[in-house]
């Protein structure tokens, strides 16, 4: 800024130190329950971290709480892990051939294969839960990594992102790989998708964060222990019904069930946010 | 619906490309839509073994219904609410970084975390911090001389779940602030500077002007999030308590027919959903498609 | 052991599984046991597992009641039920009027080649799950009554001798605990069924017309017309605005204002003894439910609530005799007895009350028979067998709704009870129409 202003950039940083304060507490809350014993964390939070922290982590680390429904929580994390891997890598792969169909051919049909898909943009699975459960169903799908996360390919979001991206993308390059005799999927392979590379980027970041946080979806159809998803799994663990809670072992799990998708962003923060701000604006 | 001017020409080759997509919309998404069309218009027991036409009469009875209303209401406070705060906080704090610009970077990777934490998690998180007995923030509230209770105050449990899903969010929005304000020419606030303008008129005149296209892309964003995306927030936390004081649409759906076991009014408010979605789709697709094409 | 389930299940991902040694057979059971009742229901499925070589019963935690019902449905509708699943009392009339999915447990046991009597149940149980005619449809599991339970410590500190037997009483408890400085007296979980459904039956008053809801599908609820009830529950909305009554949840949540002695009183089931034990750290004790004098003298009896076994259709006739073994394993006294003491549910047949009580149980743990003993007080009358009303799962939902638009002072205990009445009756009228 051209002028100097001391009081101003003063508060500036408060401003900013206390709302990072403010997004970090519940965090650090839930971390500090996590390293006390559940009686302790029922009799009142205390505020600074205990001594339970290996305990905890061992238990649901280890055991797992099968009483709760919840298996040891490594397998969870795997399950998470590779539900938002074949969600993410599905929708960019669908995505990125159908978008480059749609805006670098001419063809019949066209138009209606454009809005078959894009009559799904944002229309979230909730709405529509129960008949795609039986769908799956009938299509033998429950309890299955396909069941898992083919469904949740079914949107446009991607598809959408990409298609105003290879919009802005000059002519002058499809002409010149023309000239060149290159084919459409060499064109592809070699100019479109490095030149989407930040988008991929910001839309990998973006699907990875939606597929690891599906919560409704493997709640319902999963029932077979070895598919249970972490984040589902939280809920399981809270609502234990005529039990009291054991806060300190749930937190344990949410504290392990936030970070991956939580390294993931800061990992990948800067080409994120290109990304981002580029293909959604 | 355009294309490039300069297309490619294939007889097979763009059937294929699309063909991946269409197959599972197809499967996962129309099928399972009309499904949820026909079911609308039937009335049937919890197993699905007996089954009676019944017209438009689980359309009629939502509309009659008060609590249908008062639903609908509840759905769009909470989105308000929920937009509201956090756009609102998110553009202070995106403000005061863009400011900054020499720590823009660490403050960004601060406040950006939290929109990577599921909603359930985040309605978990909360629960236990305004839980009455145990958690923190309900001891300091009765400190303070409030007597916090979300199981049986309905504004209670509103605030609660308001502050889950916008403490989420605003790491979204501040993103798209930030990156909103970090476009717009230095060389613009500078000219007001010199001439005089203090950082509140440059806002107001100069800054703001330019960033509601961001501001409506948002506000889009953030009541789709809050339609539909919560549905976790509420599930984990209140159940749609006290009363019918927080029970959203999306949560009145999967309710009726996953715990009422009401097929054909949760088809039929699946229904309704689906064209509230739809509209908004068009809203923002009209608004997006013209943004490209100026 | 950790790491072999560890292996197991990695393997099992991986499709690695060889598979067990023996073609035992498969029996899924779904259930809504969490925390400490899951582990021992666990127990129990492992003590089956091991006592034979024919069957291996894999039991599933589905979440909650309402959960494992609707999961167990939504399965069914889609082909992929299991053999066995917890439902609990609520969901009864929903589960007798699916027939074709749902096969009774007498047929289950009829068929199989075992030796079954259904005589061996507590009639107070039994009654509860079968047809007019006595034939058993689900297999009693876990049963509890709610039993008012009292903090010791606190109720001395207020100079209250004796624990209160009627609601007066109550009410000068509270008087007598404010006077020391201690805002909450009482409070209570599963309202509806603590404080409408028992308090009906306890009072000996109908909740509904038909016998509630046994005698058929076109009962309609009367709770709003009883008079005692609604000054009552005025009583204690007042009550709530003076902070001795404080609401906390639907369910168990209200379990920590009582276990941290913020509240001196709570009625809730029985079934918390293990829970409670584990947690406070005060004198407490359970007793009988108060009695509102102005509505009887004495108590008629309680009714049960918690959750019963039902066998769904779609299976091989093999694996129905596994679930039929596994029936018979749960109900035999010496694992009834185990399940009863350690939780607090009430044996289910006769033989496991018996043999609890000459193993010196209720000597050793005063108190705990209080269950079995409101169940058991007189010869139900059709005002207190139980209830059986379609929809009820929802119609438990609407009764929270109102009531806790009561306890906010929203509405007066004469509108919460009519507005839930009539709601609930339209739910009847659709279930009704839904299923004739």
């Amino acid at each position: 800024m051209v002028e100097r202003r001391p009081l101003l950039t003063f508060t500036q940083h408060a401003v900013l130190i206390v709302g990072a304060a403010i997004f970090v507490f519940p965090i650090y809350l839930a971390f500090v329950a996590s390293t006390h014993t559940g009686t302790e964390v029922n009799r009142g939070l205390p505020l600074l971290p205990g001594d339970q922290m290996q305990e905890n982590y061992a238990i649901v680390l280890g055991e797992g709480l099968s009483t709760a429904g919840a298996p040891p929580i490594g397998l969870m994390l795997m399950n998470s892990t590779i539900m938002a891997l074949a969600i993410t890598l599905g929708k960019l792969a669908i995505s990125l051939l159908s978008s480059f169909a749609i805006v670098y051919f001419k063809f019949p049909f066209r138009v209606l294969a454009f809005w078959t898909i894009f009559i799904t943009l944002m229309l979230p699975v909730e709405v529509r839960i129960l008949p795609t459960y039986e769908v799956v169903a009938q299509l033998g799908m429950l309890n299955s990594y396909a069941g898992l996360s083919i469904p949740l390919i079914a949107s446009a979001t991607a598809t959408f992102l990409f298609r105003q991206f290879f919009m802005t993308v000059p002519d002058e390059l499809t002409e010149a790989a023309r000239i060149d005799g290159a084919g459409p999927m060499k064109f592809f392979r070699d100019i479109l998708v490095p030149l989407s590379r930040t988008n991929i980027a910001a839309l990998f970041v973006i699907l990875f964060i939606y597929g690891w946080n599906q919560y409704l979806w493997p709640l319902l159809v999963t029932t077979d222990e070895s598919y249970y998803t972490v984040v589902m799994g939280i809920q399981r663990l809270a609502n234990s019904g005529d039990q009291l809670p054991q806060w300190n072992l749930i937190m344990a799990t949410a504290i392990l069930a936030l970070l991956p998708p939580v390294i993931v962003i800061i990992v990948m923060q800067r080409l994120f946010v290109r990304g981002l701000v580029e293909v959604e604006k | 619906m355009r294309t490039k001017k300069v297309t490619f020409r294939h007889r097979w080759l763009p059937y294929a490309l699309v063909a991946p997509q269409i197959v599972i919309t197809l499967v996962f998404f129309i099928w399972p839509a009309s499904q949820a069309l026909y079911q609308s218009v039937l009335r049937q027991d919890a197993f699905g073994l007996r089954t009676e036409f019944v017209g438009l009469a689980n359309f009629a009875r939502l509309f009659a219904d008060p609590l249908y209303l008062e639903s609908f209401f509840t759905t769009v406070w909470f989105s308000a609410l929920v937009a509201g705060s956090s756009m609102l906080v998110a553009l202070v704090l995106a403000v005061m970084a863009d400011r900054v610009i020499r720590q823009a970077t660490t403050y960004r990777t601060l406040l950006i975390w939290p929109y990577a934490v599921a909603p359930a998690i985040a309605g978990v998180l909360w629960w236990f911090l305004f839980n009455p007995t145990i958690g923190i923030l309900a001891y300091a509230l009765e400190a303070l001389g409030y007597d916090w209770n979300h199981y049986q105050d309905g504004t209670d449990a509103m605030t609660m779940i308001v502050i889950a899903a916008a403490w989420r969010q605003v790491a979204y929005n501040f993103l798209f602030f930030l990156a909103g304000l970090q476009a717009i020419p230095k060389s613009l606030t500078e000219a007001a500077a010199i001439d005089g303008a203090g950082p509140v008129k440059r806002f107001v005149t100069i800054q703001l002007p330019l960033l509601s296209p961001t501001v409506f892309f948002l506000i889009v964003v953030n009541v789709v999030y809050a339609f539909f995306e919560t549905f976790g927030i509420v599930h984990a936390t209140t159940a749609g308590g006290p009363g019918n004081d927080t029970v959203i649409l999306v949560y009145k759906v999967w309710r009726d027919a996953f715990e009422g076991l009401n097929l054909g009014s949760s088809a039929a408010q699946s229904v309704i959903l689906m064209a509230i979605v739809i509209a908004l789709t068009a809203i923002q697709f009209r608004y997006i498609e013209r943004r490209v094409e100026y | 052991m950790t790491f072999a389930r560890t292996t197991t299940a990695l393997a099992t991902v991986l499709g690695l599984g060889a598979g067990p040694a023996l073609a035992q057979t498969e029996i899924q059971f779904w259930h809504a046991m969490g925390g400490a009742l899951g582990e021992k229901t666990e127990e129990i499925v492992a003590g089956f597992n091991e006592s034979q070589d024919d069957f291996v019963v894999v039991p599933t935690y589905k979440g909650n009641y309402t959960e494992n019902m609707t999961a167990a449905i939504a399965a069914f509708r889609a082909g992929e039920q299991p053999h066995i699943v917890q439902v609990f009392e609520v969901g009864t009339a929903t589960m007798m009027s699916a027939e074709g999915a749902v096969k009774p447990v007498y047929e289950v046991m009829g068929d199989a080649d075992i030796e079954w009597d259904a005589d061996a149940y507590l009639p107070a149980v039994r009654s509860y799950y079968s047809t007019p005619e006595g034939q058993m449809l689900s297999l009693p599991f876990n049963s509890s009554t709610p039993v008012l339970w009292y903090n010791e410590t606190l109720l001395n500190e207020a100079g209250i001798a004796e624990v209160p037997q009627t609601w007066d009483e109550m009410f000068a408890a509270a008087a007598a605990l404010q006077e020391i400085g201690h805002d909450c007296a009482f409070s209570f979980g599963w309202q509806s069924w603590v404080m409408i459904e028992n308090y009906l039956a306890w009072h000996d008053q109908p909740i509904g017309t038909m016998e509630n809801g046994f005698a058929g599908l076109g009962t309609e609820l009367v709770f709003d017309e009883s008079e005692s009830l609604t000054d009552l529950l005025q009583r204690i909305a007042d009550a709530a605005q003076e902070g001795t009554f404080q609401y906390g949840g639907r369910r168990g949540d209200s379990l920590p204002l009582f276990t941290e002695g913020e509240c001196a009183m709570w009625m809730n089931s029985s079934a918390y003894y293990a829970g409670i034990s584990d947690q406070a750290e005060f004198e407490f004790g359970q007793a009988m439910l108060p009695v509102d004098t102005s509505a009887a003298e004495a108590p008629q009896n309680s009714i049960i609530g918690g959750a019963t076994l039902w066998v769904l259709e779609g299976h091989e006739a093999e694996e129905y005799q596994g679930v039929a073994e596994f029936f018979d394993y749960m109900s035999r006294p010496d694992v009834q007895a185990d399940w009863h003491q350690s939780t607090g549910y009430v044996p289910i047949t006769t033989a496991a009350w018996e043999l609890s009580q000459e193993q010196g149980f209720y000597e050793q743990e005063p108190g705990t028979d209080t269950a079995i003993k409101q169940l058991s007080l007189n010869e139900p009358t059709a005002n207190s067998a139980g209830l059986r009303f379609g929809n009820f799962v929802q119609i438990r939902d609407i009764i929270n709704e109102e009531l806790e638009d009561l306890w906010a002072g929203n509405q007066s205990a004469e509108e919460a009870l009519q507005s839930a009445a009539e709601r609930g009756n339209a739910l009847l009228r659709e279930f009704e129409a839904a299923n004739s």
